[in-house]
């Protein structure tokens, strides 16, 4: 693997990293599969090439951030008001967002922003695209740390770990959902937004697998350096996602096609969180084993 | 302090399984009033906690609590001022996060949510305060996950956070019978203990006939969706298990037959 190599995939962790920290918050803190992501990551980059490309990056990236809450709001409304199983949801706002996404990049596919001025036009030189993208992964990972020890914070955890436990404490634990969900999709459309102006074109179909990237390099980081409180959990994910890119462009310098990233990323997470089961069947067997040895 | 006029609740209805949960009960407690409820299996007394929590919306009636009616409020708004306590002991905290966190997050009822910081220090040091007065050596371990401690202890804290910001009603549903013996006296005596320094009023369903006799102002027996006794004052002073027990099969033509009540 070549250095380039590298330090594009360094990049692109960081990038990522924000996606992932948006699945940590509804995956690990809210404790919902929220599969809206897949689009909202889309949506997030729709919106920040449309606006990217007449000339406003950094007003795209702000409205990235909105729409995205919207989306997770959209899905929180149909878990709590209306009483559909969060799976399918999630399900819901993903298919749904697709002509969403579709009629915001004006019935397009791509848009390209090849000639156009973004966040990472901003300085030249070989290094130009890292500060951008640590930036912004190091300032989300900073603002969830202090969030999640606020009292509002305090209540999105409590909501994920006891539901009852929160509403007796007289917290509507719908209207936290809502602010769960909304930041969690707020932090994957603003990774999708930075994607499109980094890689300088949006894509239709660039968030599909995007929850399946999110877990696995959530479930990389913290078997690697662990979960013990908030803050480290936060950086555990943010390298994770470094990880996991320095991973997959390797395997695809020693001649991967591209064609297969996402049945990597499928078995990654398989792998990931049914280990504990395989080695716990494991040692079943060979007490079986030793059992019937004594007999 | 609370009302509860012709409270009616059935579940299944216009089906075969149907069931009548509670039939027109009125029920009027006065502020610090300490009533014990028993009853037989399916009497109806959980239905009646449910009710006055909010867990569901009662078929018809009123409830009021200290003059305002709370009969279409929401479980969390009503949480404002009712503290609950329900038998397992795991059901009223978050195992994953600290003590602190916990009690921090009981501490906030009826506080207005925002973005100042959960714990600052000074509630710590009352959080450590009222943690040493619990006895159980907690004073310490703030920043122990709540999923480390025993049942007991889980019970304790629940308590503790049921009642650190005052409320106005308490509903106990037999809060000590899932631990042993010696912790369950324990959590038995801080409840008495609590409720007595705050002036509480309390219900508290127990399947300790003993109990329900020694504790509190007031005992009410349920059957089948009615009560269908309350005893206070002298007339409760003077009264025995085994007169219970007979009062019992003189109200509802039958044995006793809640098992767990049979062996206490």
């Amino acid at each position: 693997m070549t250095l380039i190599a590298l330090q594009g995939a360094v990049e692109q962790g960081f990038i990522y990293a924000l996606m992932a920290l948006g699945l940590f918050v509804s995956y690990r803190i809210l404790n919902i599969a929220d599969l809206t992501v897949d689009s909202s990551f889309t949506l997030g980059a729709a919106v920040s090439a449309v606006f990217a490309s007449i000339g406003h990056p950094y007003f795209g990236l702000l409205l990235a951030i909105c729409a995205g809450w919207v989306a997770g709001m959209c899905t929180a409304f149909l878990q709590t008001k209306l009483q559909i199983q969060p799976i399918l949801a999630g399900i819901l706002s993903m298919t749904a967002l697709y002509s969403i996404n579709l009629l915001i990049m004006g019935g397009k596919s791509t848009i390209s922003l090849l000639k156009t001025e973004t966040l990472f036009t901003l300085f030249s030189g070989d290094y130009a695209k890292l500060p951008g993208a640590i930036a912004f992964a190091l300032l989300a990972g900073v603002f969830l740390v202090v969030f999640f020890r606020t009292q509002l914070g305090l209540c999105i955890r409590a909501t994920g770990d006891n539901e009852d436990m929160v509403r007796s404490s007289s917290i509507n634990t719908d209207l936290v959902k809502f602010i769960g969900l909304g930041l969690a999709n707020a932090l994957v459309a603003l990774s999708g937004s930075l994607l499109a102006q980094y890689q300088s074109f949006a894509d239709l179909s660039m968030g599909i697998g995007t929850v399946v990237i999110g877990l696995a390099s959530l479930i990389i980081g913290e078997v690697i350096f662990g979960r013990p409180n908030i803050p480290r959990n936060v950086l555990s994910v943010i390298l994770g996602s470094i990880l996991y890119r320095v991973i997959i462009s390797f395997v695809m310098a020693r001649g991967l096609s591209p064609n297969y990233l996402k049945l990597l990323s499928a078995l990654i997470v398989i792998i990931a969180i049914s280990y504990p089961v395989v080695i716990q069947r494991y040692r079943f067997y060979q007490l079986k084993k030793e059992a019937a040895r004594n007999a | 302090m609370l009302e509860l006029k012709k409270v009616c609740k059935t579940f299944f209805p216009n089906t075969p399984n149907e069931r009548k949960a509670l039939i027109d009960i009125d029920l009027k407690l006065e502020k610090g009033d300490f009533v014990t409820i028993i009853g037989g299996n399916g009497a109806g007394k959980s239905t009646l906690f449910n009710s006055i929590a909010g867990s569901f919306l009662i078929d018809s009636g009123n409830i009021i609590l200290d003059g305002q009616n709370i009969t279409f409020l929401k479980d969390y708004q009503r949480a404002r001022s009712i503290g609950r306590l329900h038998q397992d002991p795991l059901k009223g905290t978050a195992p994953n996060m600290t003590i602190e966190e916990n009690l921090a997050m009981a501490y906030l009822r009826g506080v207005k949510k925002g973005f100042s910081f959960g714990i600052g220090q000074k509630d710590r040091d009352y959080f450590r305060d009222r943690l040493a007065a619990l006895g159980l050596g907690l004073e310490d371990r703030l920043k122990t996950k709540m999923g480390l401690l025993s049942g007991g202890q889980r019970q304790a804290v629940t308590l503790m956070m049921a009642t650190i910001a005052t409320p106005k009603l308490l509903l106990l549903d037999e809060h000590t019978a899932a631990l042993d013996p010696a912790t369950a006296e324990k959590v038995a005596e801080l409840t008495q203990e609590i409720v007595a320094k705050d002036h509480i009023t309390t219900m508290m369903i127990t399947h300790n006939m003993q109990q329900s006799l020694t504790c509190g102002n007031r005992t009410i027996m349920m059957d089948e969706g009615r009560i269908i006794l309350d005893i206070r004052g002298d007339e409760r002073k003077k009264l025995t298990v085994p007169d219970l027990l007979k009062m019992f099969r003189e109200h509802s033509q039958k044995e006793f037959d809640n098992d767990r009540m049979m062996l206490s």
